[in-house]
């Protein structure tokens, strides 16, 4: 295996130096080349040093190249090692697996763009940090990984940046993530106070010896981490950043805000599972925090009209599921879902893409309708994802999800458990809502708002095509793979009854959400209007596409203050009130220069009256 | 001799370049470029082939035995008369923390002239002469051993700094005048020098009445015996010197000022070594000269850093000029600096060392690109600028580089520092640590909104463009900001040059805080 880590992490990042460099003198087919074939080179590795590592495991499982010590200060020596484990290697799969796919449709998706070069570049520069995020065995280098994926999210989010609606949600999302980043940033100090050193693999083995269970700090700790995770992972209630993030190409929303770097708080979480285990309320927080955002996603899907943020928020309910299932202390159900639904909510996202093309960049699913015809391919690999969402039996989705409402009932944690039910019902009645609306029906006049949109490209090419078609087989088929998790994370405790009911109650609820939809959206498409003009089912209707109105929220609370603050205080108070000092300086000195008036009298009266006093003094004390 | 020769160099060389500026327009840069080149040189050939891993160095060796007794030991020390009826000598001494200053100052002293390069300047001679006989003040200041040599060069920076802004200066649209902005940053550091001269006198005059022995000299002034009250107010007298050039809040107000009024490309980055400048003197003299005091006042002066980190960063917001924005970024990255220095562990200490250096960078470089905007479209003011990256490829990328340099991100110089700091600080100062972790989330909202108001949105016709398509930049300008760049990933991935030359140095100071800081 000599150096083959170190290898899949250059490709992409040296692929970046070059577009970063070269980006205008290239053509797009080398761009092409280099960007997507960079990620091929890892994705290539990734296979070879999977197989080796599962053929022929390593003593202690864990495989590790030093690159070097990044800062030595005393006995502070962070390192830049790659360490490959078996949950590194599943987040590796997923990172360069899909992440190829990916990069082979954006160069479709993107051909003609003026900034080819500078996508790739940032892609690249993507795939390099994620790498580096999942195979870094110290929490600095970790932590490096972590704000650099932020940075090219983004970077790619305002990628169109001649729209200042784009920067904004650009903006945004470096923001919130940061909230969440510097929470963890505390984290990490204190386990370096605690533990003296940032080394994951030291602190978790250190840290049952230094506490024990319900420990104050270790709570303390895990909640900071919770923190970042949060963020990362819009989870609540760090969520508002990842609808906004819609604003990036369709590529982007795919590869960041699905399969990767939204998950990687799901795998914080999952990497020091020892030390939350350690900490019973800070799991249960990591729980609470995944059931309701999962809910809170759920009902706002149901109300918008975005195809993007339709999927956005589906991919921050999924999330959820998967935070619910950590707080279960289901962690291999957790770590099975982010699998599953990198495939599927993938193929959604690029298949929503291929839509967005084919109807000159318009977004809302109302404007759409009957494209099942002109678009069977599409169709056929939305309706796969969708039912790969909604855990239609067989489906990869449906192993993973089942798998987490099953550990969530037999762990005892009920209302957890009947918050992914009453989600799964939600989340197939927004899926299949999508798919009524947008394939079935009439075909809805779509006079294109933007008069400049460029001819769609043809959907007639094989980078089009086989991006979908591999990730349709494995929506389809995912749910098969055995993630080689065995005996990494300590099972969870069951504590209720196994019964059918609980096994196949997922797959009925799904089942009705499905019906519901088809009632609502194809048979009585006159329903949801008479709904939305009621006053009081429009209000909550109201409220669900507003998102439950976080964004007003927070625009209340922090940012309308600070930027009123920042405006107040645009010319530096502080400097003001020294710059009264010279003011008064010069005040005084006038003031004093009216003596000096010349006036010889006065000057005999001032002489007369210090000469008393003086004497006054003099004899008096 | 060597260390005379790093001041004798630009001196003699900013003299030369007045001079020659009496027949040539040209020979002036050529001059000092040569000068400050051949400063550089030799600062690197100290570095590369001096030891400072001295195990006796500082007062490392001290820290072992007893510290009362301790002899600090430099890399290379000069000493020579100079007025010895009150006990003032020419002692020059050079460590590995005035190593790494002297370095930086004239690497940002070469970039300001090469970046100034195609100004045009009525009188270069004069330009010149004032850049690099301010830079005789900084590499003064951080060799001088003796406190009225110190003195004499703390006051020596400010005298050329005063010309730069006041005749080459730049009047800032609906701002104050460089005139303004020049007397201000006269006033402001005048009246801090005067109470640093009180304060060294008070020192001496103490020293002298206890052992009887005339000296300005910093060994024998270390370890003065005083009572606790006549330290109090000798340190503070130091520490608000000091904290004026810093500076720290509320004593910042010339900063802003100085910086956006400096000359427009190259001048700005020196100015900003002069905060270094004072730093380091809080580093070798405020600390070491008043140890008891100066750790009972560290809970409030770590205090006044948050304050600096929060306020410099919220103000840097809202700021209209690209300049005046990163003059106060500034004051928020010196505020790291400002609690780095009195939470006085040895993270928190290298940190600081790396503060300095990455903020000297990424800020020379932001100010080298603003002047290339202000170049191209006759303003800096971000009302008027906007959707940069369209006509142009390179200054787009750097500048966002640069911008996400300064908001800390993982991989640079900055983040290092930051992170050094903060952890360091952590320990003895959690509370002081997490209140200062929120200037890193201010940290993304000043670069961000910098970056979306000059580079992205719709390319706005600015009203006073000279030329409808501007050129991109040259072959001068990529060298100095793309050097820039290296030495800022450098410095993010592999620091450990810059902390092992800086340790044995910093390790004294560590020491002086063995009795640890109770915030």
């Amino acid at each position: 295996m000599t150096h083959l880590l170190t290898f899949i992490c250059l490709a992409p990042l040296m692929a970046f130096v070059v577009l970063s460099i070269a980006r205008e003198h290239l053509s797009e087919t080398v761009v092409a080349l280099i960007g997507v074939g960079s990620i091929g080179v890892s994705a290539f590795l990734t296979m070879i040093i999977g197989y080796q590592f599962l053929a022929d495991p390593v003593t202690g499982g864990v495989y590790s190249e030093s690159l070097w010590t990044w800062m030595q200060v005393g006995s502070f020596a962070p390192t830049f090692t790659l360490k490959l484990d078996a949950l590194s290697l599943v987040m590796l799969g997923v990172v360069t697996g899909v992440g190829f796919f990916i990069h082979l449709y954006a160069s479709w998706y993107m051909r003609g763009d003026e900034g080819y070069a500078r996508f790739f570049s940032y892609m690249n520069l993507f795939v390099a940090s994620m790498l580096f995020l999942v195979l870094a065995d110290d929490l600095l280098f970790l932590y490096f990984g972590w704000e650099g994926v932020g940075v090219c999210s983004y970077l790619l989010i305002g990628f169109w940046y001649k729209d200042p609606a784009n920067g904004a949600a650009a903006r945004k999302a470096f923001i919130v993530t940061r909230v969440g980043d510097t929470l963890m940033m505390v984290g990490l100090f204190i386990l370096y106070r605690e533990f003296g050193t940032l080394h994951i693999e030291t602190i978790l083995q250190a840290a049952p010896q230094a506490w024990i269970t319900g420990n104050q700090t270790a709570t303390f700790a895990c909640l900071l981490l919770l923190g970042g995770a949060v963020g990362k992972s819009a989870q609540l209630p760090l969520q508002t950043w990842l609808p906004d993030a819609m604003a990036g190409p369709t590529p982007v929303s795919a590869l960041i805000h699905a399969a990767t770097m939204v998950t990687a708080g799901v795998y914080l979480i999952a990497r020091f599972e020892p030390l939350y285990v350690l900490s019973p309320f800070a799991l249960a927080c990591v729980g609470t925090v995944g059931a309701i955002t999962l809910l809170l996603a759920g009902f706002t899907a149901l109300m918008q009209t975005d195809i993007k943020r339709i999927l956005a928020y589906s991919t921050m309910s999924q999330i959820g599921y998967m935070f619910l299932a950590e707080g279960v202390g289901a962690f291999d159900g957790a770590m099975f879902h982010l699998v599953t639904h990198a495939f599927f909510k993938a193929l959604l996202f690029l298949s929503a893409g291929s839509v967005i093309l084919a109807m000159h960049h318009e977004q809302d699913i109302f404007r759409m309708g009957g494209l099942r015809t002109r678009l069977p391919f599409v169709f056929v690999c939305m309706l796969t994802g969708s039912l790969a969402l909604v855990a239609f039996p067989f489906t990869a989705g449906y192993f993973s999800k089942d798998e987490i409402l099953y550990q969530a009932y037999l762990s005892g944690h009920h209302g957890l458990w009947m918050a992914g039910l009453v989600g799964a019902f939600l989340t197939s009645l927004y899926s299949f809502r999508l798919i009524f609306v947008v394939f079935f029906g009439p075909e809805r006049s779509h006079h294109t708002t933007d008069v400049h949109a460029s001819p769609a490209p043809s959907t007639q090419s094989l980078s089009h095509h086989i991006p979908l078609a591999v990730l349709l087989v494995m929506s389809l088929l995912g749910g098969y793979i055995h993630l080689p998790l065995d005996g990494l994370f300590a099972e969870p405790v069951a504590m209720s009854a196994d019964s059918l009911v609980i096994e196949y109650l997922p797959v009925v609820v799904s089942l009705a959400g499905i019906a519901l939809a088809w009632m609502l959206f194809l048979r009585l498409p006159h329903l949801p209007a008479a709904m939305a003009a009621n006053g009081l089912t429009g209000t909550i209707g109201r409220l669900w596409r507003n998102a439950w109105g976080f964004d007003a929220l927070y625009g209340l609370l922090f940012v309308r203050p600070f930027v009123w603050l920042a405006q107040m205080n645009r010319n530096d108070i502080l400097d003001q009130i020294i710059g009264v000092i010279p003011l008064g300086l010069r005040g005084l000195g006038s003031t004093l220069s009216l003596t000096q008036n010349g006036n010889l009298r006065g000057f005999a009266a001032v002489s007369a009256i210090g000469l008393c006093v003086l004497l006054g003094m003099v004899l008096f004390t | 001799m060597t260390l005379v020769w790093l001041i004798l160099i630009p001196l003699l060389g900013g003299a030369m370049s007045w001079q020659s500026g009496r027949w040539s327009s040209v020979a002036p840069r050529w001059l000092a470029l040569l000068t400050l080149l051949i400063g550089l040189g030799l600062s690197l050939w100290l570095w590369l082939t001096q030891d400072f891993s001295l195990t006796g160095a500082g007062f490392a060796a001290a820290a072992d035995s007893a510290p009362a007794d301790a002899v600090p030991q430099w890399t290379l020390e000069y000493r020579a008369q100079w007025i010895p009826a009150i006990g003032a000598s020419f002692h020059l001494g050079l460590d590995g923390l005035s190593i790494l200053m002297i370095v930086l100052a004239n690497l940002l002293g070469v970039l300001a002239v090469a970046s100034a390069w195609r100004d045009t300047d009525a009188d270069p001679g004069f330009f010149h002469l004032n850049l690099l006989w301010n830079l005789v003040g900084v590499i003064g200041v951080f060799l001088a051993l003796d406190l009225l040599l110190f003195f004499f060069f703390w006051e020596m920076m400010l005298v050329p700094m005063y010309f730069l802004i006041a005749l080459r200066g730049y009047n800032p649209p609906g701002g104050k005048s460089r005139q303004h902005a020049a007397v201000k940053f006269v006033i402001y550091t005048q009246a801090s020098g005067l109470l640093l001269l009180v304060s060294i006198l008070g020192l001496v005059f103490v020293h002298s009445q206890s052992t009887g022995l005339l000296s300005f000299d910093y060994h024998d002034l270390l370890d003065t015996p005083m009572e606790a009250s006549v330290e109090w107010f000798l340190m503070l007298g130091f520490f608000i010197a000091f904290a004026v050039k810093m500076p720290m809040v509320p004593l910042h107000g010339w900063l802003p000022d100085a910086h956006a009024s400096a000359p427009a490309s190259g001048a700005a980055d020196v100015a900003g070594l002069l905060l270094k400048t004072a730093a380091y003197g809080l580093l070798r003299f405020g600390i070491p000269l008043f140890p008891n005091a100066s750790l009972e006042i560290a809970p409030v002066a770590m205090w006044m850093g948050v304050a600096g980190v929060v306020y410099g960063a919220v103000v840097a917001f809202s700021q209209a000029d690209i300049k005046r924005l990163i003059a106060y970024t500034g004051i928020s990255h010196m505020g790291f600096v400002l609690i780095g220095i009195y939470a006085g562990t040895e993270q928190a200490l290298i940190g600081v060392v790396v503060q300095m250096i990455a903020h000297g960078l990424s800020a020379a470089a932001l100010f080298i690109l603003c002047g290339e905007i202000h170049e191209r479209y006759g303003t800096r003011d971000m009302r008027q600028l906007g959707g940069l990256s369209t006509p142009m490829s390179n200054l787009p990328r750097l500048f966002m580089f640069f911008a996400l340099a300064t908001l800390g991100l993982p991989g640079l110089g900055n983040f290092v520092g930051e992170f050094l700091i903060l952890s360091g600080a952590f320990s003895v100062a959690p509370l002081i640590a997490i209140t200062a972790s929120v200037g890193l989330i201010l940290s993304v909202l000043y670069s961000l909104i910098m970056v979306q108001r000059t580079l992205h949105g719709p390319l706005r016709a600015s009203t006073n463009n000279p030329s409808p398509s501007p050129v991109d930049l040259s072959w001068r300008e990529l060298t100095i900001v793309v050097s820039l760049l290296i030495l800022l990933v450098g410095l993010g991935l592999y620091p450990q040059p810059v902390i092992d030359t800086a340790s044995a140095s910093i390790h004294a100071f560590d020491a002086l805080y063995a009795g640890g800081v109770s915030p």
